[in-house]
């Protein structure tokens, strides 16, 4: 909920006589609505959505009536441009919220490939915006494999294991308490790739799971594909990066915070993970606001 | 010790522990001053515990082929297993791995001298058998579980699971699967091979060279073949670190780890491409010098053993030398983009590296969140019943199995480049149909065909010298009643075109009757 404010401001200062809402404009409202639950519909590929997007910019009334229509529905506006056109998205809670369940079967039994799913999509977008600046530039647009993502995630945990090695903890979790197994384990311990019967991907490993995700991401409009190539290979849209700044990504760190994790990098750099353990260990009040450098 | 299925390995595991356990219990109970099994102590002993679990799969194929449907227990299947992780090992290029369907092939001649009686599909279905438990496909990890028992730090014993695998599964080029060996099997396989590279390979070296200074082959072509081993273990390193480079130049240390190890790793190739040419002269000599056939073959097979290692040490060292390059270009992609001063998320910083070292519980409730808000909406499909009565009804579009219509298919009259031509085969077939009790001269028959048309002489010359070796068998078999043929006499042939014997030729008549009557009998 971000753009959208501040169009209310023009028109506190230039006040004019409430104009009367019609039918028609509640149905062009709606209309434009429509168009945002469509995510990959290219605004410039429809005159209509064009239209209305212009419209939504030029006059504040109809982008309210828009906006409430959203908001009534359940939707959540992230932006409205004509790079990514209206782009909405599920609030909580709303039917068109994707829940686990309904994404992968297996998730509500196994806890630990609900955490393979979600960190697959985690891990994309990790890769897809892998520096802080790739996420807040509106330019960027970012290119994942999908065993380049699967290779990345492999690697992070490679280290952790070695880290682990060196300090020599036996990171062997215990029988009888699954749920207290280090996570990154739960990657390295699923195989890569298997093979199947009619030569597809083995839907349980790791790249399977990852492949599942890009694809579920695509229809979402978030990711086009754009070849073959390790795996597959597929280059972020407008709307990608809107989700994960505006929604995901706060929402996941504000769920780490509560855990009373507080990552602490130094704001330059990234996709390397803090030198020091320290910065990943426990913190013990927790609930400090999050600070970055 | 027999392996139960795998779900008994921990209790067989323990079964090992058991007597170390029960030394160290009671002082604990009585509370005297702290056992001395902390971590540390204890921590050779859980080394030795996953070793052990390792080799747990290779006895459980034994133990388990007899629940197979068929009469399998005269295979060995830890020979079988063994000589897998041996050919995946031997087969895994710098690149990929090795390929399953070779492996298989490769697999069965061992699996076929073991039972030679039994059909080729059953050998096959033991190497995938065998394979397929290696991988241990039925998992979901794909991989193995074994259970053993620590102590921790305070004391308290605890159980622990320890996941490996033998042969992983790899993606290649293409979408295609190929087989790896992982470090665990490479150990069990070699046995303590998880040691410094490059001094393992050096002692391996001169084993070798002593080995064949005094002639003992049998043993120098297992120390050519330990050799072999680190080499691949050495690329396999480097191609991790390579792999990760190019994904990620900060995540390998570019200022003196990776540096040192490629210069490292330049001066072994170099070491090594020198000391196995040396040690190929050498062998050479062996071999052409040895009288003893055994010691010849053996001799000729650590040839192709050491020529295959300097082939591993040559690709090893043209991927060190693009080494550099690739990370200079990755230096330029990755590093030297313009910053830009932002205070957003950095979602690897922040989220992914502080969630995998978190307990699965916790992480899991980061993921969760990240992917109920990072996902999107789906538009909830609605049914309304008059549709759905319609969609139940609709008869399924029929297939079109016949497939899309074949183009009618353009056809170029080819030239009819034959030497004769229908008719001049049946005038030669006429003049040849002879009486049976009338042969004739081929001279007399050359000279009527002559007659009737000068190119007919060179049809039937051809047709009588292909009857100078009739096909009795066949026209036997297809039951045909007469039989050209033609002999050579002696007589010189007297012709203006044609040089040579002149043939006697005529129609030999077959009893096709009593041919018929002992093709019944024979069947």
């Amino acid at each position: 909920m971000t753009e959208h404010v501040d169009r209310s401001e023009p028109e506190a200062a230039v006040p004019q006589a409430p104009a009367a809402v019609t039918p028609a404009d509640a149905a062009d409202a709606a209309r434009l609505v429509s168009f945002g639950l469509q995510p990959k519909l290219q605004p410039a590929r429809d005159q209509e959505y064009t239209e209305l997007l212009r419209r939504y910019r030029e006059d504040p009334s109809f982008a309210r009536l828009a906006d409430a229509v959203a908001t009534g529905l359940g939707l959540v506006v992230l932006e409205v441009s004509p790079r990514a056109g209206m782009a909405v998205t599920a609030a909580e809670d709303s039917v068109f919220a994707v829940r686990m369940s309904d994404y992968a079967r297996r998730t509500s039994a196994d806890g630990g490939d609900r955490f393979l799913h979600g960190l697959a999509h985690l891990a994309v977008a990790a890769m897809a915006f892998p520096r802080p600046e790739d996420l807040a530039d509106d330019g960027y647009i970012g290119r994942v494999t999908v065993n380049g993502v699967d290779a990345f995630v492999r690697q992070a945990c490679r280290r952790l294991e070695e880290r682990a090695e060196e300090q020599g903890e036996n990171t062997d979790p215990a029988t009888d308490a699954p749920g207290l197994e280090a996570a990154w384990r739960i990657w390295i311990r699923r195989s890569a790739a298997g093979a199947t019967k009619d030569a597809r991907r083995l839907a349980g490993s790791t790249t399977g799971i990852v492949g599942k995700a890009v694809a579920f991401l695509t229809d979402s409009g978030f990711l086009q594909r754009t070849g073959d190539d390790h795996g597959g290979t597929y280059r972020t849209t407008a709307r990608y990066q809107l989700q994960v700044r505006d929604m995901a990504g706060s929402a996941a760190m504000a769920e780490l915070l509560e855990l009373g994790v507080v990552p602490v990098t130094d704001g330059t750099p990234t996709l390397l993970p803090a030198e020091d353990t320290d910065a990943l260990d426990l913190v013990a009040d927790a609930g400090l606001p999050f600070h970055s450098a | 010790m027999p392996f139960g299925s795998m779900s008994d390995l921990g209790p067989s595991l323990c079964t090992v522990t058991s007597p170390a356990s029960t030394d160290r219990v009671p002082p604990q109970l009585s509370a005297g001053p702290r056992p001395a099994p902390g971590p540390a102590a204890d921590e050779g002993l859980a080394r030795r515990l996953r070793a052990l679990a390792c080799t747990a799969p290779l006895h459980d194929l034994d133990a388990r082929k007899a629940n197979l449907a068929g009469e399998y227990s005269v295979y060995g299947m830890a020979e079988v297993a063994l000589a897998a992780i041996d050919l995946v090992t031997l087969n895994m290029d710098f690149d990929t791995g090795a390929d399953h369907d070779q492996i298989v092939a490769r697999l069965i001649p061992r699996i076929a001298a073991q039972a030679p009686r039994r059909p080729v599909a059953e050998h096959e279905r033991v190497a995938r058998w065998v394979l397929e438990n290696l991988i241990n496909v039925g998992s979901v990890d794909r991989g193995f579980r074994a259970v053993y028992g620590t102590f921790t730090p305070d004391g308290s014993y605890v159980r622990r699971d320890y996941d490996f695998k033998l042969i992983e599964e790899v993606p290649g080029p293409g979408g295609t699967v190929y087989l790896r060996t992982t470090d665990e099997a490479v150990n069990v396989l070699v046995g303590a091979l998880d040691t410094d590279v490059t001094s393992a390979q050096i002692a391996a070296e001169v084993k070798l060279e002593v080995l064949i200074s005094r002639g003992r082959l049998a043993d120098a072509q297992l120390a050519a073949e330990q050799a072999r081993y680190r080499t691949v273990q050495y690329s396999e390193t480097l191609r991790r670190a390579l792999d990760a480079t190019r994904r990620n130049v900060r995540a390998v240390d570019w200022l003196n780890a990776v540096p040192d190890m490629i210069a490292e790793a330049l001066d072994h190739v170099a070491d090594r491409y020198r000391h196995e040419n040396a040690i190929l002269t050498n062998i050479r000599k062996a071999r052409d010098e040895t009288e003893d056939p055994e010691h010849k073959r053996r001799a000729a097979e650590l040839v192709d053993i050491v020529k295959e290692c300097i082939r591993r040490h040559t690709q090893l060292q043209s991927r060190l030398l693009e080494a550099g390059p690739l990370f200079r270009a990755e230096q330029d992609r990755q590093a030297f983009a313009t910053p830009l001063t932002t205070s957003g998320i950095d979602l690897y910083g922040h989220l992914v590296a502080p969630v995998l070292p978190l307990p699965l519980e916790r992480a899991v409730r980061v993921t969760d969140a990240f992917f109920a808000h990072g996902t999107g909406l789906r538009t909830p499909v609605s049914v309304r019943l008059g549709d759905l009565v319609d969609i139940l009804l609709t008869p399924p579009v029929e297939r079109e199995h016949l497939g899309a219509e074949m183009p009618e298919p353009d056809l170029i009259a080819t030239p009819d480049d034959s030497r004769f031509s229908e008719e001049q085969l049946a005038a030669a077939m006429k003049l040849l149909d002879l009486p049976a009790d009338a042969p004739r001269r081929l001279s007399g028959l050359l000279a009527e065909a002559r007659r009737q048309d000068p190119e007919l002489p060179y049809l039937v010359a051809l047709l009588a010298v292909h009857a100078a070796s009739p096909p009795v068998g066949t026209a036997y078999r297809q039951g045909e009643e007469k039989l050209l043929f033609a002999v050579d006499d002696g007589t010189e042939l007297d012709d203006p075109e044609f040089g040579g014997a002149d043939l006697i030729v005529g129609t030999a008549l077959l009893d096709a009757a009593g041919m018929a009557a002992d093709r019944t009998e024979a069947a």
